[in-house]
């Protein structure tokens, strides 16, 4: 596991004397506002959604459902020793971190916990706003192996959204105890993107999971987001045609079917970012990589 | 509507009015579809090794309408008696420590080094007594609580309870997870206030708000559990006064989260109305707590870091404590006219003019009630103890703070039970004051949630103060 960096951006900013037992939700003036978000992501994406690498190389996005073990696979690659509980919805605010591996400098930022990305509360907004402005070059989602079929939705919305994810399917242990084999190389398979089994309270897993989200920062070409076919053929040929015109407007999007089926359904932040062209500085991304 | 302007917005509007109205829940539904297809192939599951009947069987008496309630006051219940009993040894060895023998070995020293007497007055019988006092008081409380409910928590406990409670929230009008957030005011009020931000109706959000003062935090932990150890629990047989103690640190809170939802529901029903949000509460599987590493950051974050702040605070105020009652105005010192002028106020609620100034310096902490109602009670009836104003004499142990309250103090039971619910019920601590405005935005938010438990705690205690003296 890399040696956390020394520096003032390790670790969730100080509560000051703010509160004694606040481990749990400390930050109250770095968490991204909702709805100012969106404004300040038209100027500057990544530095308004509090992704700025700095004087790290690279920058990880840490995503998942509630009580997946979210929190200990933060504390376990940042080396923070934070007390976590057994309940959802604790990370209030959101930590950050850093850590240093290979030779380079991560940073690495916790998303709250969400079921989804459909826009349906503050938390999933945030998530979706950093997820797609924000381009960090790593998420790492964190499932729970137990619950797999309860977990994949927030994967596939995520993948279809990016190519650089790593799946960390933890909490392996307890689902050995209950009996439960997940197919890592199968699921791998499915998803295009590393699958790392880990069991983070245990510090299992740890190098792994760390080898594969180097392999994927500096991945000269990383996978495409994925394309999930719809079923309903109405909606196939709606997505299909409003893809096209999503490209067209701002070439070189990657994720344009996604932006498609969120516009389809109207969401209300997507929309904006077609008005205010946000989406166009998606484009940038692939030159970049390329 | 700037939509309108927009080709690719008008599109994606021209496509949508050509698609069922339900296109919402199809994609997801498709989602869902592929995700279970990839989890089916993915998962082999050992029905014969499953071991979720445990979790199944835990549940059904934790999360039982009636079972769960008698289960949750038996946990808690043995929690406060585990801290009670466990602190009271190494709180007097502290106590030998620190006040008795660092004071008089300080004062040595300032003596020895020709200190004038106020600096000596002010540095060890103010600043040093001050907070020697809250370290002897509250360290070993702390440190046998917060594992303990943190252990709970680990194990999963947690949601549980909220679930429990969740009829009653949803039937005051206010949120199921202000249950959650609730229970991290037992911590600390100020990170209870922050952690209402996982309620996202602004409706629900400003009733937690307002409501989680009403949830003891542990600033205000020691306070509670002296009183009930030295008055409430002194009132029956020593084999039982443990236990009497405990239990009136729990009816206190039982008394507590009656309070809140008595005012969620008041809110919700005045200026506060709308509709209560649905959502869904995840059960988490319970976990084998990791004791050593929960004994390890239970200490330093939380212990630590309470007891840090504590000091903090409890040091300035031992020197505002020793101004008060050395400054003299006139015939008399500054804390006995401000005593005198509260004393009809704190006798008409059972209190008395010390009680109300000691929570005026106290203000920025609630932790230090306790030491400065101590000091301040010395002080002014100094010429019946002989102790030199502003000095608190060396009391070996509770009982003997017990003493001095009742002898100097002129306190009665009434006054203990009193101060238990003062304690509930007041301002909150400046810091959740600032935390609350901070959330809110707002001067009249903050307002009434300052105000608002102020308000009804000086008329529970009324209340009770009157009924007692008619009864008595």
């Amino acid at each position: 596991m890399g040696a956390p960096l020394p520096s003032p951006g390790v670790g969730p900013p100080p509560a000051g004397d703010a509160c004694g037992s606040c481990a749990l939700a400390p930050d109250a003036t770095r968490r991204a506002k909702p709805g100012g978000t969106k404004r300040s992501g038209a100027a500057a994406p990544k530095a308004g959604l509090g992704l700025d690498p700095g004087r790290y190389d690279h920058v990880i996005a840490l995503a998942g459902n509630p009580n997946t073990g979210k929190s200990t696979v933060f504390n376990a690659l940042t080396g923070l020793r934070q007390h976590v509980g057994n309940w959802a919805g604790k990370t209030v605010a959101r930590a950050e971190g850093g850590f240093s591996y290979g030779g380079a400098g991560y940073r690495i930022v916790d998303l709250p916990g969400t079921y989804s990305l459909l826009s349906t509360s503050t938390d999933e907004d945030v998530a979706r706003d950093v997820l797609l402005f924000g381009r960090p070059d790593v998420v790492v989602v964190v499932v729970d192996a137990t619950r797999l079929e309860r977990n994949l939705p927030l994967v596939l919305q995520i993948r279809q959204i990016t190519g650089r994810v790593v799946v960390a399917l933890n909490l392996v242990d307890e689902a050995r105890r209950h009996g439960i084999t997940v197919d890592t190389r199968h699921l791998t398979r499915e998803l295009g993107v590393p699958v790392v089994a880990t069991a983070a309270r245990r510090g299992q897993g740890l190098p792994d999971l760390l080898a594969a989200i180097a392999q994927v920062a500096t991945a000269e070409d990383p996978p495409k987001p994925l394309r999930l076919v719809h079923r309903d053929p109405a909606l196939e040929r709606a997505v299909a045609d409003l893809a096209t015109q999503v490209e067209a407007r701002f070439p070189g999007v990657p994720n344009s079917r996604w932006v498609a089926l969120r516009l389809l359904e109207g969401d209300a932040g997507i929309e904006s970012a077609v008005r205010e062209g946000t989406l166009g500085e998606l484009a940038g991304d692939l030159e970049r990589a390329g | 509507m700037t939509d309108l302007l927009d080709p690719l917005l008008q599109q994606a509007a021209r496509l949508r009015q050509g698609l069922p109205d339900d296109v919402g829940d199809r994609i997801v539904e498709s989602l869902y579809t592929d995700a279970s297809r990839i989890a089916e192939t993915s998962v082999d599951r050992d029905d014969a090794r499953a071991k979720l009947t445990v979790d199944r069987a835990l549940d059904r008496v934790l999360t039982h309408r009636v079972w769960g309630f008698v289960a949750m006051g038996v946990l808690f219940f043995g929690v406060f008696w585990f801290t009670i009993a466990g602190a009271a040894v190494p709180s007097d060895l502290l106590y030998v420590l620190l006040v008795e023998n660092g004071h008089a070995w300080l004062q040595g020293l300032f003596a020895a080094v020709g200190s004038p007497w106020w600096l000596t007055g002010l540095l060890v019988d103010g600043v040093y007594l001050a907070t020697a006092w809250v370290v002897a008081v509250m360290l070993p409380p702390m440190a046998i609580f917060f594992p303990l409910f943190t252990l709970l928590e680990d194990f999963g406990y947690l949601p549980r309870v909220a679930f429990n409670l969740d009829r009653l929230f949803a039937r005051s009008g206010a949120h199921g997870k202000q249950a959650l957030t609730m229970m991290m005011g037992y911590g600390c009020n100020a990170a209870g206030v922050t952690a209402t931000r996982i309620i996202d109706s602004r409706r629900e959000r400003l009733i937690a708000i307002i409501t989680n003062n009403f949830s003891i935090c542990n600033g205000r932990w020691p306070t509670l559990i002296l009183m009930g150890t030295i008055f409430v629990g002194a009132v029956v047989p020593p084999a039982l006064a443990g236990f009497v103690a405990a239990g009136s640190v729990v009816a206190v809170v039982i008394v507590g989260i009656g309070v809140t939802l008595a005012v969620s529901w008041l809110l919700s029903r005045t200026v506060l109305r709308g509709e209560s949000s649905v959502y869904s509460l995840e059960l988490p599987p319970y976990r084998p707590p990791q004791v050593w590493r929960t004994l390890y950051t239970s200490i330093i974050d939380r212990t630590l870091k309470v007891l840090r702040r504590a000091l903090v605070m409890a040091a300035p105020a031992g020197a505002v404590i020793w101004l008060i009652g050395n400054v003299h105005l006139g015939d008399a010192s500054v804390a006995a006219h401000l005593v005198t002028a509260l004393n009809p106020l704190g006798w008409v609620i059972g209190l008395n003019g010390v009680i109300l100034l000691a929570y005026l310096v106290a203000v920025p902490a609630n932790e230090i009630i306790i030491p400065t109602i101590v000091m301040l009670t010395l002080t002014l009836g100094a010429n019946t103890l002989g102790a030199a104003p502003g000095v608190m004499l060396e009391l070996g142990d509770d009982a003997q703070v017990g003493q001095v309250l009742v002898t100097a103090g002129g306190w009665t039971l009434l006054t203990a039970v009193n101060l238990m619910l003062f304690t509930l019920l007041h301002n909150p601590c400046s810091t959740t004051v600032m935390t609350i405005w901070h959330e809110t935005r707002s001067v009249r938010w903050t307002t009434l949630a300052t105000l608002l438990p102020l308000g009804l705690g000086f008329a529970v205690c009324a209340l009770t103060a009157f009924v007692w003296r008619l009864a008595m």
